[in-house]
């Protein structure tokens, strides 16, 4: 390593052209596995959900899923692509223990569905990402390593494999090669993740969970000179969440660059990133795809999608995201940069849900965007993984409406939803917040706050309205924020006879 | 010249996971020759208008409806299993690979 300073990522992109390329594994939200009739839920028992077609047992034989093939193609037709009038499965050999059968049914030079385009904005300009294709495979098994103190590869003496995993259907979807976006380069691979992940929820085929592996992305990243031929590019895999998809191409294009800079030359490999530090460590450097010996499936007949099918599945799109999002700012009345802050929020649909929840579009967007935003963004998290739902937010805003909280007790309240302690309204009951209505009460530490107070009380009797505000905070100290403020203010004013 | 090399065969050997001696690397890559040779004998009297076969029966579109059938219990499943632990299938370690 040279000992001058790193340069930093302005310099790098000023200097160098990223080109970027994402690759994007979707697990389906089947009822039954792809080729077997085993079932699919998440979090079953080790090895329940398994048969002799999904353990490769000799003899068995696969059938692939209708609804699979359906989806895949419907996922095909929201991109754009056209649907391959016939193709074929195709077995992608190599020895790991996480196919029981030795090899993992894919599709290898004939995809389901290829060339095609997603549109996708960032920082209100639109970028249209090609698609190079979509296809149809089976995911692999979950493998445990033991024997070692991590439960990482280094230092296992052995795997345990579950294969309830083993055999749900899983698209891949790869764009081409993505170059000309420079120092954008990790905000368009997030807005595209991003707005991929929209689009297959619209269409009801997935849950898309990054946090429970039913969305994986492998990030491809190169750097080139200005003029130059596409550089050598790595392969990041293990990105499991919007962020670090941002995070890891920023961190390879930095890594790159220092590599270059020295010297020194990439080396086609994968990568592995790490969610704690933010970089990227060499994993194996990739086998050729010719390793993998593909050829064609004998125990699957090849699909030929009816056009009259097709067409039908055209025909019955959902409206896709961005036309929705347009009329959603439009019934909501956002301007188009508030809009904009909504979606690089990932609010959208919290929000949309929070309003279907009985809350006001504005109510709904205070605290997603304000209070919610900021924790989520303190805490590294997506703003769908906060802690609160659009439920909780909806019955926090319906508590200040109707009184019972103020501003800031609320504020308090939805901490303790972040917390996990429960409801509005169970965190409300159990730590005693709400707002003092009782006018009893109230009126006693307004005339205690006078009491204590003689000269202010004075000030604000010789028309000093202004000066009631150290009134109103005294109160508000003693009622420990219980209090609407502006009931406080009024009876102050009420009791020395002034008018408000 | 042959149809295939040794370093070929050393090279699927890997790839299976196979200890192959460099005795048998020869033996085999004369084997797979004879197979190889005799497979592409088949070439010469295929026509250019017939494209390659992966399936001899002209079918397409055999599906399953995608309703869930009770597969096999955890015990049966493991049944066969040279060794398991918690329920899980148990393998010797993978070295410095992963996929």
């Amino acid at each position: 390593m040279s000992t001058t300073a790193l340069p930093t990522y302005d310099d790098v992109v000023e200097r160098y052209e990223p080109v970027i390329g994402l690759e994007t594994h979707v697990e389906l939200g089947t009822n039954t596995k792809m080729f077997c009739a085993c079932p699919t839920g998440f979090g079953a028992e080790p090895n329940t959900q398994v048969c002799p077609v999904c353990l490769g047992l000799p003899g068995s034989l696969p059938v692939a899923n209708r609804a699979a093939i359906e989806a895949t193609i419907r996922i095909g037709l929201a991109l754009n692509c056209s649907i391959a009038e016939w193709c074929r499965f195709a077995r992608k050999n190599y020895f790991y223990p996480d196919m029981p059968k030795n090899f993992q049914t894919s599709q290898y030079d004939e995809p389901l569905c290829f060339d095609g385009w997603l549109d996708v904005e960032v920082d209100g300009e639109m970028v249209r990402i090609g698609i190079e294709r979509v296809h149809l495979e089976e995911d692999t098994g979950k493998t445990l390593h033991v024997g070692g103190a991590t439960g990482r590869i280094h230092g296992a003496t052995e795997s345990l494999v579950d294969y309830n995993r083993a055999g749900i259907p899983l698209v891949e979807i790869v764009t081409k090669p993505i170059p000309g976006t420079g120092a954008k380069a990790p905000v368009v691979a997030r807005a595209y993740v991003t707005e991929l992940r929209d689009v297959i929820r619209s269409l009801g085929v997935s849950d898309v969970r990054m946090e429970q592996g039913s969305l994986r992305c492998d990030v491809n990243t190169s750097l080139n000179l200005p003029g130059e031929d596409w550089g050598t590019r790595t392969e990041t895999k293990n990105v499991n969440s919007l962020r670090s998809v941002e995070r890891a191409v920023r961190s390879e294009i930095l890594r790159q660059a220092a590599v270059l800079d020295s010297g020194g030359r990439i080396v086609q490999e994968t990568r592995h990133f790490h969610e704690d530090t933010g970089d990227t460590t060499s994993g194996r450097s990739k086998e050729t795809a010719t390793d993998y010996r593909y050829f064609p499936e004998p125990d699957l007949v090849p699909i030929a999608p009816d056009p009259a099918w097709v067409a039908e599945l055209k025909s019955a799109l959902p409206e896709l995201p961005r036309v929705h999002r347009t009329r959603l700012q439009e019934r909501w009345g956002l301007t188009d940069l508030d809009m904009q802050s909504v979606v690089n929020a990932g609010a959208v649909e919290l929000i949309e849900e929070t309003v279907a929840a009985g809350a006001t579009p504005a109510g709904a967007r205070k605290w997603w965007l304000g209070e919610l935003a900021r924790r989520a963004n303190e805490t590294g998290v997506e703003l769908a993984a906060v802690g609160a739902t659009p439920a909780h937010v909806a019955e926090l805003q319906r508590l200040v409406d109707e009184g019972k909280l103020n501003d800031k007790l609320a504020r308090t309240v939805l901490e303790g939803v972040v917390a996990g302690e429960g409801t509005p309204s169970e965190i409300m009951a159990a730590r005693g917040l709400e707002v003092v209505s009782d006018t009893g009460a109230l009126t006693a530490a307004v005339d205690e706050a006078i009491a204590a107070n003689p000269a202010i009380a004075d000030k604000v009797r010789d028309g000093k309205v202004a000066a009631a505000g150290a009134l109103v905070g005294a109160v508000m100290k003693t009622t420990r924020g219980q209090a609407d403020a502006k009931t406080v203010r009024e009876l102050i004013l009420a009791r020395l006879g002034v008018q408000g | 010249m042959a149809a295939i090399s040794r370093e070929e065969v050393a090279h699927l050997a890997r790839l299976s996971r196979l200890a192959v001696t460099d005795e048998e690397l020869d033996t085999f890559a004369g084997q797979l020759d004879v197979i190889l040779q005799a497979v592409a004998r088949v070439g010469e009297v295929t026509a250019g208008d017939i494209p390659p076969t992966s399936h001899s029966v002209p079918l397409t579109n055999v599906f399953r409806d995608d309703v869930v059938r009770p597969g096999l219990n955890r015990e049966d499943a493991l049944a066969g299993a040279p060794d398991a632990e918690d329920g899980r299938f148990r393998v010797p370690r993978i070295l410095d690979e992963e996929v």
